[in-house]
């Protein structure tokens, strides 16, 4: 870097700073990203309780007993891929283009809800073979750690209706832009949080 | 229909919580019943109750803390009186059962609901005055934050009447809080009242950073900012990573007791341990949330009423964010006795001695600042120099039980409630009511009585140390924490002590109370006109006493730290002439009915009524998402408006 680019830099960021408070929609995602980051911490105490309980299965099943990769691959691919129309839809938005968010708002819905069903029917099969969440410690901390995500899928399925409507009903004005940008933060954050529960819980019981 | 609620949830046969009870309800009956009568509904609902404003929502935390604090130290009164009575052959008043629920009921009340209200108050108010700013990042997530947090209170004060609270201490710890050893309501209202204040003191984490790092006056960077700002981002950086573990640690509680699982319990593979470590990865930072903003408001004080600036302001700073990175580092020194081996509990007692230095090298600073300088013994000073001095002995006892060998003896001794009272009521207390009688001429107008207010602090200062003194010794006599039955007759005059110490802090809130009382009566000789009564140097100094719903009718402009020391120093004013149209947060009742369905939904879940937890669910959510579709939050107020109100305050003789 030139002497000139620092300059013009630090130029910048001295204006930045003279400013004083900063514009709203900057102020709202990055209290947003603060409640994720919040968020992430609780699921990380739920990932702390898995790994501990993980092997007091109580004679019970085992996550290998358990476990079926494909269907962890399916919702993998579902969450990952609505994450992609989401952001696709997000740019949309951005562009001003309230037709086009919508399109791609549908298939981020329908993939969601794939995958939550996908995770509901391992639940119920789960239940069904006798490995419910009060047979034994690993499954308590499986059930709440996996079915903790799945809420927040759940949340994120009908914050994602609520914002179509508002779409819908007010156009794509500033308020509105705002409230997609944390929704899409939120859906991305699921993935993140998603990833670590693919590896920590499925991939290495079934290795 | 009503789950497990039914008469026999209420103890007909215990007089003591019955008559308390009955004589709180009608304080509180004849209170609604003025209020009726005079009127005043609209105006509480209007200014106070939707009230976004970051100054109301500061005072109405303090209000709340303050009336707990009565709770919480009547549970004082019972315990210390019950222990300087059931010595030997006498069995006192309080039978285990009671007696239990009151040391829970009173560790629970003055953390969650005494202390962490008054410091989360005290930054509302400062803060963004501090900041230089008209409100905090998200003011109705403000007000949803205070009345979360007065939810919890309620259903905290309904266990007195309605079923009873967790005898398990306030840590609750498994499997003793588990549904097999604990099956009635007490734990579950000890846990969902926590789980909403959680919420509420989340949120608050989450506005506060994101205010003070999104939101200050042009010109302040971060090394102009007031040190009480910077002790407040740290404090709630804290809240931020810690408060999620607790809400996830009481989650897997609440599913042990509620739908059978197995985080906590002795049967297949729970583990109690998993629950003391989760619960001190959030108890210790904990800690240190109360803790650093009283040292904020410590150095505030010392260098107002030392007429200096703060000596070695980046040290006070640098030293902030170490004991906030270091207080995620010593959660295992509270159970050191768990036996995690030699290893770990030196690796832990090694780190509980280094968090120590930072707060060493404040102690140090709060000593340079005074150090020639042209000290005013107003009461916030007295504070000041009590606390250095009793915090230092609590710092020092915490250091000794810090050493491993040393703990195994005194662990949940007298010793230990003797060093946590040291430190919390030295440093927390001492600094929230030297903040309360430095700011409250900001808040209200006119300054509180000198006499009274010195007199309190001197029934606190010497209270404390009768109160306390004796216990550190009673904990290396061998006196365990908890006794309902004290059975060496030689521990009662050390007992007796304590018991007098208990009454001496009582006549210290007794001062208090009249110095509120004879400061409204005395208001119009004691009025603040100058908007700085102690000579301050930060910009809260620099509005009206107390201040326009907009703080400044013009954002200052910052070059340095102590900006209106500066502004005063080079003469310059603070309030220009030309004025531009304010945006000001409307106000809103979200937080109220989001906190009213919360208390509903809670009291339901603590009862298993669950058709009322279905429907007290359904109307939170419906309320969050009817404030999620509003866009019409801000209310403007015109620069003639502006100017029109600023000339009033002129003529009045205000700052301008």
């Amino acid at each position: 870097m030139t002497t000139a680019t620092i300059e013009a830099a630090s130029n910048r960021l001295a204006h930045q700073r003279d400013s004083g408070p900063a514009p709203t929609r900057i102020v709202v995602a990055y209290g947003f990203w603060i409640f994720i980051l919040s968020d992430i911490v609780m699921f990380s105490a739920l990932f702390a309780a898995y790994a501990v309980l993980a092997g007091n299965t109580a004679g019970g099943p085992t996550g290998a007993d358990l476990f079926n990769v494909r269907n962890v691959f399916l919702m993998t691919m579902c969450l990952l891929v609505s994450s992609y129309t989401c952001g696709l839809g997000a740019l949309s938005a951005e562009q001003r283009k309230p037709e086009r968010f919508l399109i791609f708002a549908a298939p981020t819905f329908v993939l969601g809800a794939a995958f939550l069903f996908l995770e509901i029917s391992e639940f119920v099969g789960m239940i069904d073979k006798g490995a419910g969440p009060s047979r034994s410690a690993f499954l308590s901390a499986f059930f709440t750690l996996v079915g903790m995500h799945g809420a927040h899928v759940s949340a994120g399925l009908i914050w994602l209706i609520y914002m179509v409507a508002q779409v819908v009903a007010k156009g794509l004005r500033a308020a509105v832009l705002r409230r997609l940008l944390c929704f899409s933060l939120f859906w991305h954050a699921l993935d993140i949080v998603w990833i670590g529960v693919m590896t920590l819980v499925y991939l290495m019981e079934v290795q | 229909m009503l789950g497990k609620l039914s008469w026999s949830a209420i103890p007909f046969s215990e007089p003591l919580p019955l008559i308390s009870t009955a004589v709180v309800g009608i304080v509180i009956l004849v209170a609604l019943g003025i209020i009726t009568l005079k009127g005043w509904w609209p105006y509480l609902w209007r200014e106070w109750l939707t009230s976004v404003d970051h100054k109301r929502i500061g005072v109405m935390y303090v209000t709340l803390g303050l009336v707990m604090l009565l709770r919480g130290f009547a549970d004082a009164l019972m315990m210390r009186s019950q222990q300087a009575l059931a010595i030997g052959t006498a069995q006192g008043y309080l039978p285990p059962e009671h007696y239990n629920q009151i040391f829970s009921a009173h560790g629970t009340i003055m953390i969650f609901f005494v202390a962490m209200p008054l410091v989360i108050g005290l930054m509302n108010f400062a803060v963004p005055l501090q900041l230089g700013v008209r409100d905090v990042a998200f003011p109705v997530l403000n007000s949803v934050s205070f009345w979360l947090t007065a939810a919890g209170a309620l259903l905290v004060n309904v266990s007195l009447v309605i079923g009873n609270f967790a005898r398990t201490g306030w840590m609750g710890y498994p499997p003793l809080s588990g549904i097999q050893f604990s099956p009635d309501v007490g734990v579950d209202y000890y846990l969902w009242s926590l789980q909403i204040s959680g919420i509420g003191t989340l949120l608050t984490g989450v506005n506060f950073v994101t205010t003070i790092l999104k939101l200050r006056a042009p010109g302040m960077t971060y090394f102009h900012m007031p040190v009480f700002c910077w002790t407040a981002l740290a404090s709630n950086l804290l809240i931020v990573a810690a408060f999620p573990i607790l809400t996830a640690t009481f989650l897997m509680l609440l599913l042990d007791r509620y739908l059978g699982m197995h985080f906590f319990t002795n049967e297949a593979g729970g583990n109690q341990m998993m629950y003391v470590n989760l619960f001190w990865a959030w108890g210790h930072p904990e800690v240190y949330i109360l803790i650093l903003p009283a040292f904020g408001i410590f150095s505030e004080v010392a260098a107002t009423y030392s007429g200096k600036a703060l000596f070695s302001y980046r040290s006070m700073v640098l030293a902030t964010l170490a004991i906030c990175i270091l207080s995620f580092m010593v959660w295992l020194h509270h159970f050191f006795t768990m036996g995690a081996g030699a290893n770990v509990n030196a690796f832990f007692g090694i780190m509980s001695a280094i968090i120590a230095v930072p707060t060493g090298v404040k102690v140090f600073n709060w000593l340079f600042t005074m150090f020639r300088g042209r000290i005013v013994f107003r009461t916030p000073m007295l504070f000041l120099i009590g606390f250095i001095v009793t915090f230092v002995i609590g710092g020092l006892t915490g250091v000794l039980l810090a050493v491993p060998p040393v703990d195994f003896v005194l662990h949940n001794s007298a010793f230990l409630v003797a060093h946590f009272h040291n430190v919390i009521i030295g440093g927390v207390l001492f600094g929230v009511l030297a903040g309360y009688n430095h700011w409250f001429p900001k808040a209200f107008g006119f300054t509180l009585d000198e006499r009274l207010g010195k007199a309190s602090f001197w029934c606190w200062l010497v209270g404390f140390y009768l109160a306390f003194m004796p216990l550190y010794v009673l904990g290396l006599m061998g006196m365990t924490r908890r006794l309902q039955h004290i059975a060496d007759p030689s521990w009662r005059p050390l007992l007796l002590v304590a018991g007098a110490g208990a009454i001496v802090i009582f006549c210290g809130i007794l001062c208090q109370i009249a110095q509120l009382y004879v400061s409204i009566r005395t208001r119009e000789q004691r009025r603040d006109v100058t908007g700085d009564p102690w000579n301050g140097r930060t910009l809260e100094w620099a509005t009206p006493s107390p201040p326009p719903a907009y703080n400044f009718a013009v954002l200052p402009r910052v070059e340095t730290i102590d900006a209106f020391w500066e502004m005063k120093r080079k003469g310059r004013r603070p309030v220009e002439a030309t004025y531009e149209t304010i945006h000001l947060p409307r106000n809103s009742p979200t937080g109220f009915i989001t906190a009213f369905f919360a208390v509903v939904t809670g009291f339901a879940l603590i009862w298993h009524i669950w058709w009322i937890v279905i429907l007290g669910l359904l109307a939170a959510a419906a309320t969050i998402l009817a404030f999620g579709w509003s866009d019409e939050r801000e209310r403007e107020i015109s620069a003639t408006e502006i100017a029109r109100m600023e000339r009033t305050r002129v003529a009045l003789g205000g700052a301008g």
